[in-house]
């Protein structure tokens, strides 16, 4: 046993109940004083105040409602203080006062709206009033519980940068009169999609860091994943969101295969499939079936989701039902054309077709100037080259690839391939 | 990272309440919905299993119950951020036995399960 110091050690039970306690804290206090960015610095001032008097005391039996009371209380003073918002005082009054004579009341129904406001918090952080990058930093912040400090680390930028991109889009939502409401349902899907995008971001950011020396952040993925199931849990009728739970269960299970000995990455057909997380891969699977389940026309994520499955479900890369992957493929870029889907429909028709009908695909796209500066069509083109046995041309691919990447350990990837006999496959 | 929080107890005369049951459930809900519990389950009686024990070479087959004073209950498996995290779960499900089942007494164990962060190259 080692000795801690027990200060110490309350601090970071504090953080930990923090951390599962403040997006619901701060959604609720939204709905409150309906302004979101107040929201947060109240529940802050709570967990403040909370450190000075669980520091000595302890924590308490239910950290979360006494959050909530202590900010909710700091918010009625500090209204009371500004008179210019008398209106809303007696607005949260009366909110206040009917809650008190509604309690104790059945407990679904606290849940529920603790759900709803949850919910509208998620919407409103991803609000496409702002920009995708301040999305990102509000959702990981509001949602996450994550610090200005921890955002700054994950990204690998300046934290001054985080802190700013915050302040202004809490400025900004407060400029546009964003409401703290669910969208209308005309304008659903379209939120909705902005949210699965801010959720996808910050995972891809974790699955294939586009800076830096390390090639993968895994807690980024955990972070990504965690607010993806919370999602599921709030908007179980949505198959997108189911979609996306189960693309990333499945991407996340290759977490550890991905990434060989060396920090070196290890691509999807050359992985050790023994290494999956099983447990990941079941969630996924069943995922992808909620998605399924709920019918309907399948939207992006429930297309990759679907695709990863394919992986998911077979033993090795000559065992992949690779015209089913194609397939997929071909029904993703109907519903979501992009330059990067045409690009991986190129390798999985590489694989199922041979590397002709590939290379067809590809030097159809050479002069898309969206993929100019992606390393990831070279890299595709060098592979299906190669598999052709035009070696020369394949390394110049290659090459090029490693010039384009700005990840240190990919670009060592590229550069073995260019050097060497070329052997596996380049898909992801 | 993920955590496996397992629970020992001596077997009890009496099965648990049914308020605890409930309260447990609700729990797991949250935990759940919070997107940090992965899986859970309780573990019937060790009367219901088996050791399959090496000993000097040789393979051993005991069948059940097995002679500790303490059972395994049940197991829970969080994916959280910080062992701390875990450790809160922990305490708030052993909070409802405190709450929920006057006398009862048990150890939840917290253990760290080996994830891609501990196989990792080094940082930076």
């Amino acid at each position: 046993m080692t000795v801690t110091d027990p200060r110490r050690v309350t601090h970071r039970a504090i953080e930990a109940v923090w951390r599962i306690e403040s997006a619901r804290v701060i959604a609720g206090l939204a709905r409150l004083v309906r302004d979101v960015g107040l929201a947060e610095e109240l529940a802050q001032d709570a967990l403040v105040i909370a450190l000075e008097q669980w520091l000595e005391s302890g924590v308490p039996d239910n950290p979360g409602a006494w959050l909530m009371a202590t900010a909710k209380h700091r918010a009625i003073d500090l209204l009371r203080r500004q008179t210019r918002y008398a209106d809303k005082l007696e607005e949260i009054g009366r909110d206040l006062d009917a809650r008190q004579r509604a309690e104790p009341g059945p407990d679904t129904e606290i849940e529920d709206e603790i759900g709803d406001d949850l919910l509208r918090l998620v919407f409103t952080a991803c609000h496409p009033v702002l920009p995708p990058e301040s999305r990102v930093a509000l959702t990981l912040r509001l949602l996450g519980g994550l610090t200005t400090e921890e955002i700054a680390r994950a990204f690998l930028i300046a934290e001054p940068t985080v802190a700013q991109r915050i302040v202004r889009a809490k400025r900004t939502l407060a400029a546009k009169k964003v409401e703290f409401e669910l969208p209308a349902p005309h304008e659903l899907a379209d939120r909705l999609a902005s949210v699965l995008g801010v959720i996808y971001l910050i995972f891809n950011e974790g699955y294939a860091a586009t800076g830096g020396d390390a090639w993968t952040r895994p807690e980024l993925c955990q972070e990504a994943l965690r607010l993806g199931r919370i999602l599921a849990g709030l908007a179980p009728e949505e198959p997108e969101v189911h979609g996306l739970v189960g693309l990333m269960e499945i991407q996340a299970s290759r977490l550890r295969a991905r990434t060989g000995p060396e920090g070196d990455p290890v691509l999807l057909l050359d992985q050790d499939r023994r290494l999956w997380d099983r447990l990941l891969i079941r969630r996924g699977l069943e995922a992808v079936g909620r998605a399924e389940a709920l019918g309907g026309r399948f939207g992006p994520y429930a297309l990759q989701a679907a695709i990863a499955a394919c992986h998911a479900r077979a033993s090795s890369s000559q065992d992949t039902d690779w015209e089913r992957i194609a397939a997929l493929y071909q029904v993703l870029a109907h519903v979501s054309p992009s330059p990067v889907v045409e690009l991986n429909r190129a390798v999985a028709v590489g694989m199922a077709s041979g590397p002709v009908a590939g290379l067809e695909i590809v030097d159809a796209l050479a002069s898309e100037r969206t993929l100019a500066a992606y390393p990831q069509l070279p890299a595709v083109r060098g592979d299906l080259l190669a598999r052709l046995g035009r070696l020369g041309e394949a390394r110049r691919e290659f090459e090029r690839a490693a010039a384009l990447t700005r990840n240190a350990r990919e670009r060592a990837l590229f550069l073995r391939r260019a050097a060497g006999p070329s052997d596996g496959t380049a898909t992801e | 990272m993920r955590y496996l929080v397992l629970l020992k107890s001596e077997q009890p005369p009496t099965p648990p309440p049914p308020e605890l049951m409930e309260a447990i459930m609700k729990l797991g809900g949250e935990a759940t919905a919070a997107g940090a519990l992965l899986d859970t389950a309780g573990l019937a009686p060790s009367g219901a299993g088996a050791t399959v024990e090496l000993t000097g070479g040789r393979l051993s087959v005991t069948d059940g119950p097995f002679a500790e004073a303490k059972e395994l209950i049940s197991y829970a498996l969080y994916e959280v951020r910080s062992k701390e995290e875990a450790v809160e779960w922990a305490a708030r499900f052993m909070k409802l036995h405190r709450d929920l089942w006057e006398g009862w007494e048990g150890v939840s164990t917290v253990l760290k399960v080996m994830g891609p962060e501990d196989f990792g190259p080094p940082a930076g």
